[in-house]
């Protein structure tokens, strides 16, 4: 029960800062919100059993793209110029695609039951198997490194393809100077 | 084990953030809270996975050494992990489209640069 109110407590944390970043006009304070935001997902993460996520959460998700927005603010405007002009219909998209989820989520297994089917597939296999084909404790490391090798060439990948996409768009600085001249 | 509302009530909270996220992005006209708007439903979307994945009595999937120890399955830590990386790496990708919008356009807000190309096309 003790869990369960923590739990309760980060969730609604969560919540307050997503409601803060809607309101604040200046920017600034919204980026480090969304830090403030990532950091106590990883706490939850921690709750939830997933020490490995919560770690590449608080290290990848809080700070670096935090230093990413920070980074990129030094080039753009601190305050937003407020228009209110589609509020109403974003209220109206978001409350009714909300109530259809609500709807939806009556058919998903119990949190934390053992028979959910996600349990009953391959996960098992990865927890049995893991030691005698790796030899490694960290059951995510092996299923990240070996078992879905290629999701990771994949993400790489991603990764690969998107530094290449930030080159282009700002190159090295020498560009921008050739076209001013 | 929990029953009823309270099994399921992470999810509830999951699509509150959700919609929070995406009210954010449908309503705001500022490019960089659009992009943070995002970072909010991705976060949610990956609290919903790792939900998903928890087992009641259960540790976190690192072998023990003892037998009939309960594991989380591993499976949506892997997924999520890979989740985390490839969205700072779309967070980088959009916020340098950002910086060329501000550069070509001299504003970050949407409304304004939809204005510069309806000028340039009744032109």
């Amino acid at each position: 029960m003790a869990e369960f109110f923590i739990n309760g407590f980060l969730v609604f944390l969560l919540a307050v800062i997503a409601i803060v970043a809607i309101q604040s006009i200046k920017v600034f304070s919204t980026v480090m919100l969304a830090g403030a935001y990532s950091l106590i997902s990883a706490i939850i993460f921690v709750s939830l059993d997933a020490v490995d996520v919560a770690f590449t959460e608080a290290a990848v998700g809080a700070g670096l793209s935090t230093v990413l927005y920070i980074a990129a603010m030094k080039h753009l405007p601190k305050r937003e110029k407020v228009v209110n002009d589609n509020t109403f219909f974003a209220l109206v998209v978001c409350l009714v695609v909300g109530c259809l989820l609500v709807w939806a989520s009556f058919d998903l297994p119990q949190i934390g039951d053992p028979m959910a089917p996600i349990h009953q597939h391959v996960g098992p296999y990865y927890i049995t198997n893991t030691k005698t084909d790796m030899g490694i404790p960290n059951l995510v490391t092996g299923v990240l490194a070996s078992y879905r090798g290629y999701d990771t060439l994949g993400e790489t990948v991603v990764i690969f393809t998107a530094g290449l996409g930030v080159l282009l768009l700002l190159g090295d600085g020498r560009n921008n100077r050739d076209e001013n001249e | 084990m929990i029953h009823g509302i309270l099994g399921i009530w992470n999810y509830w909270i999951v699509i509150i953030l959700m919609m929070t996220g995406l009210f954010i992005v449908i309503s705001r006209h500022n490019l960089v809270k659009k992009m943070v708007g995002l970072t909010i439903f991705q976060t949610s979307v990956f609290l919903f996975y790792i939900s998903l994945g928890k087992v009641q009595g259960g540790t976190a999937p690192i072998l023990t050494g003892y037998k009939n120890t309960l594991y989380s399955n591993p499976l949506p830590h892997v997924l999520i992990l890979t989740a985390i990386v490839v969205g700072v790496a779309t967070t980088a990708l959009g916020l340098a489209l950002i910086l060329r919008i501000k550069n070509e356009y001299g504003t970050i807000e949407e409304n304004e640069i939809a204005s510069f190309n309806t000028e340039e096309n009744s032109k």
